[in-house]
């Protein structure tokens, strides 16, 4: 029981982290169609510049953590301005390669400029442990957990409360109707790239300490599509829950099933979805109109 | 005997009924043009008649036989053809390639023969191509013939689709908004084709359309469509002058 | 700039349009069937290599660049290929044999993998594939008893009357014999009704059903046919790499794979030969610039996968069409010399057609 206990505390802290990941993807994909296949490589980018802030110029763990959000967002809204926004209206195929091929730029460019040792992440938690009815549980746990929940919170607050973000909403919703209406589409979109951008590396930095900071961080992205797709692409409490889901599921089947297969165990769920309920648990399919 | 019948047809979105209750006659060999303003439900009584959307109730049937049930892929087999509001056209292939897709419904098709590209393969080829170029003949599409579709301008794309559909050598022939989009002279060779597709091939035409004009000057019948219910049918000229049609178009 | 001058409808079925392609292709033909007396053992195998990469470029052609159906995954039917190729050999099956049980076993899975595809369509049928993708490879790694799991296992390389057809001269012709029954099996299909309900698929399912055709019945044939080509180039892969390992197959390779077809040019198959010429030297293209770069430039690890990225980003915002489209370009531009306008290969603005 305390075993099985264990498994669910850690799946639901890397399932936190999958969540936030399929967030970021979700929120592109609901404003601009695009699937952002390096959602995986801003998250990778953000825990390395944060761990650079860290050992490199000596900021505080705290200070470095906002300094990398910032850093990330701005880099993402670049990202959309001068690359991203030309494929606006080509086939998704395209838009699909363009941000594979950003992901291996990233991949390249981390590499050439930290290396490819992989960086121990010091937060100040880092070490510490609190029994709870028995369970060992990690401060890290608890803050990737806390960390996804406020950060939600934050981001449920913007949308539904401030004038941005009901402008975001619109945006997402009818690119047209919000372009009449006076609302800057092509910024708007900008802005939800930046805020996916920082969301990967809020996850970034949340999920180091746990594992090491270095380019394998990247595939996270390709198991949150599990996540995104479980709980119905496009829907944001689908990304959130999917995720979770995807956590323990993950840890369970590392635990009680066949040696290894915790690595693939993401991949199968997110093949038996597409195969027997392809809309997820939150989502609806489009049909096309003609 | 009609051709093609529909009894109390009805589709719901959710709660919405798009189409309900919608019955009528279509006798072979005449235009039947359905009109109503935008969001009537035209359009999606033409995607039931496609099998594209699955039918809520009531039943459709060609040529005697009940086809509310079939999957899409074998309407056109059955000998119905359509064409689409936006333009549904093969865009990355060529005006030949997109027509001979038009006689798909009359392929016999052998993967390992078309790997070898045996002689049957080429004879068949050939055939079709005769076919194709009767219609391209009819259109005067002579000069498009090898250019993509991305290249050519809206109009003759909407030529192309026509083309494409009657390719299929259909019985009953769909046409959706074949006006939109055309310039007067456009329009009016459009009225003139659908004349000689009636007249000529002795093809029945169901038609979706919003100008007046053209109406007037094709359709043997007309139905007008309102909420998805259907308010009067009759000739022209009865249709426009029925004070509910009259309502729904100005509002009230 | 020249038209050829139609007087039969069978001449557009024609393989060849022109009696300069006749030339040209002759031409082409002799260079390479006499390649082995004028060059040397290393560039023969990079050359065999090439061709093996053209055919697994032709099958993921034939899969995406005509029938409008990404896949992530195709690394794993190479390795379906190399993997059941190797292990026939070494339970003594005839080279033949074990070739023709490659390529069948892949185009089985293939239609398999095609099953889902009916339900789900673009982006999601990429993430199946990808999921299959490291599926595949998990089983590599776990099925020991046949694959030898992660250390992995020698390929066997039969001889037939004392000459070897695994490595040299002898398995330059036969990738070459192989490249050109894909190349001649592809325009074949490609000029028949199924080439062209594959584009239809491609361009409007909602068109391509109401026309007749059945989606299901199609996007599997794609789907198998795709996958027997790459699994019958992987047997021959198998051969090149000579040691097969389960980290081979991975997604990375799949990705270099799409990417081969999308810098190449899609929807043609001289796009897939002209984008397997292109992976195939790239390495030796980086290895040649290593001697003129400054070494931090030059000794950098992540260097290919970087370049490979950035020609990826690059050829989608500036050249859609690949290296064949500009080949073509650049052709056109030679043929009307000096008529060229610049508006000759413009494209037309596009506006976003919604998928939802």
């Amino acid at each position: 029981m305390t075993e099985l206990s264990q498994l669910i505390v850690y799946g639901l802290a890397t399932g936190c982290i999958y969540s936030l990941i399929a967030l970021g993807f979700v929120l592109i994909y609901k404003a601009t169609e695009m699937v952002n296949f390096a959602q995986g490589d801003l998250l990778m980018l953000g825990a390395f510049v944060a761990v650079t802030f860290i050992l490199t110029l000596g900021l505080s763990y705290w200070l470095a953590f906002i300094l990398a959000v910032i850093v990330m967002a701005a880099f993402s809204y670049g990202l959309d301005a001068v690359v991203l926004r030309r494929v606006i209206g080509q086939p998704q195929f395209s838009v699909v390669m363009l941000t594979i091929g950003l992901g291996f730029i990233f991949r390249a460019g981390a590499t050439m400029i930290w290396g490819t040792e992989p960086y121990n992440f010091p937060a100040p938690f880092s070490s510490g442990v609190s029994v709870v009815g028995g369970v060992v549980i990690s401060h890290v746990a608890i803050s990737i957990v806390v960390g996804t929940v406020v950060l939600c919170s934050i981001l449920w607050a913007f949308f539904r409360f401030s004038k941005l973000g009901v402008a975001m909403q619109a945006a997402s919703q009818n690119q047209l109707a919000a372009y009449y209406m006076g609302v800057p589409v092509k910024r708007i979109f900008s802005l939800i790239w930046a805020i996916s951008g920082g969301v990967a590396a809020v996850a970034g930095i949340l999920i180091a300490p746990l594992t090491l900071v270095d380019n394998t961080m990247s595939m996270l992205g390709l198991k949150a599509f599990a996540a995104a797709v479980l709980g119905g692409f496009g829907s944001i409490p689908g990304a959130l829950v999917g995720g979770i889901l995807i956590g323990m599921i993950e840890q369970v089947s590392g635990a009680y099933f066949i040696d290894g297969s915790k690595d693939i165990a993401a991949y199968a769920t997110l093949l038996l979805v597409l195969l027997l309920r392809p809309q997820g648990l939150f989502g609806a399919v489009g049909r096309k109109k003609v | 005997m009609a051709i093609f019948q529909a009894r109390d047809v009805a589709i719901k979105f959710g709660r919405i009924s798009a189409v309900d209750g919608v019955t009528f006659d279509i006798e072979p060999g005449t235009v039947f043009t359905i009109i109503g303003p935008n969001g009537a439900g035209k359009t999606t009584l033409f995607n039931l008649i496609s099998r594209l959307y699955d039918t809520s109730a009531g039943t459709l049937t060609f040529e005697g036989r009940d086809i509310t049930n079939l999957p899409a892929h074998s309407i056109a087999g059955l000998g119905i053809a359509r064409t689409f509001q936006n333009l549904e056209l093969f865009d990355h292939a060529t005006v030949l390639q997109n027509l001979l897709l038009g006689r798909h419904a009359h392929t016999r098709s052998n993967l390992v023969a078309e790997l070898l590209f045996l002689g049957s393969v080429r004879r068949e080829e050939l055939a079709h191509r005769e076919k194709v170029e009767e219609v391209i003949d009819f259109l005067n599409l002579h000069k498009y013939r090898d250019s993509m579709i991305v290249n050519l301008p809206y109009g003759v794309r909407k030529v192309v689709e026509l083309a494409r559909a009657l390719c299929s050598e259909p019985k009953l022939l769909l046409l959706d908004e074949p006006s939109s989009g055309l310039n007067t002279e456009e329009t009016g060779e459009m009225a003139f084709w659908i004349h000689d597709i009636r007249d000529r091939y002795g093809i029945t035409v169901l038609m979706v359309e919003h100008d007046m004009g053209l109406v007037n000057r094709v359709s043997d019948k007309v139905l007008a469509l309102n909420y998805g219910r259907v308010i009067t049918i009759g000739t022209a000229a009865q249709v426009q002058s029925h004070p509910e049609v009259i309502t729904a178009y100005l509002g009230g | 700039m020249r038209f050829p001058y139609k007087t039969d409808y069978g001449q557009d079925l024609d393989l060849f349009k022109s009696s300069s392609d006749r030339f040209w292709y002759g031409l082409l033909a002799l260079v390479l069937l006499s390649m082995p007396l004028w060059v040397d053992t290393f560039w023969l195998g990079e050359v065999s290599y090439v061709f093996i990469l053209g055919i697994v470029g032709i099958g993921l052609m034939i899969l995406t660049g005509y029938a409008g159906q990404v896949s992530i995954g195709h690394a794993a039917f190479l390795g379906i290929g190399a993997y059941t190729h190797a292990i026939l050999l070494s339970m003594g099956t005839p080279f033949v044999v074990s070739l023709v049980g490659a390529t069948a076993l892949s185009t089985l899975i293939g239609a398999g993998v095609g099953f889902p595809a009916l339900r789900v369509a673009g982006i999601y049928l990429a993430m199946a594939t990808f999921a299959f993708n490291f599926l595949v490879e998990f089983v590599f790694v776990r099925w020991e008893s046949m694959t030898g799991g992660f250390s992995g296992f020698a390929v066997a390389s039969p001889e037939f009357l004392g000459v070897s057809f695994t490595s040299g001269g002898g398995f330059y012709y036969i990738c070459l014999l192989s490249i050109v029954l894909a190349i001649l099996l592809t325009l074949n299909l490609l000029r028949s009704p199924t080439g062209r309900a594959l584009i239809a698929l491609r361009d409007s399912e909602t068109a391509a059903q109401a026309l007749g055709v059945r989606l299901a019945r199609y996007k599997t044939t794609a789907f198998a046919i795709s996958a027997g080509l790459t699994g019958f180039a992987g047997a021959l892969f198998a051969h090149r790499i000579g040691y097969l390992a389960p980290d081979i197959f991975t997604i990375m390779f799949s990705i270099q794979l799409l990417l081969m077809v999308v810098v190449g040019g899609m929807g043609s198959i001289h796009g897939a030969i002209f984008g397997a010429i292109f992976v195939g030297a790239l390495p030796q293209l980086i290895a040649i610039m290593r001697d003129y770069l400054p070494d931090s430039v030059a000794r950098q690890p992540g260097i290919e996968p970087g370049i490979f990225g950035l020609l990826l980003v690059l050829t989608i915002l500036f050249e859609p069409r690949g290296i064949y489209g500009r080949w073509l370009k650049i052709k056109h531009y030679f043929s009307v010399f000096p008529m060229h306008k610049k508006a000759a290969f413009s494209r037309q603005k596009s506006y976003t057609k919604s998928e939802r």
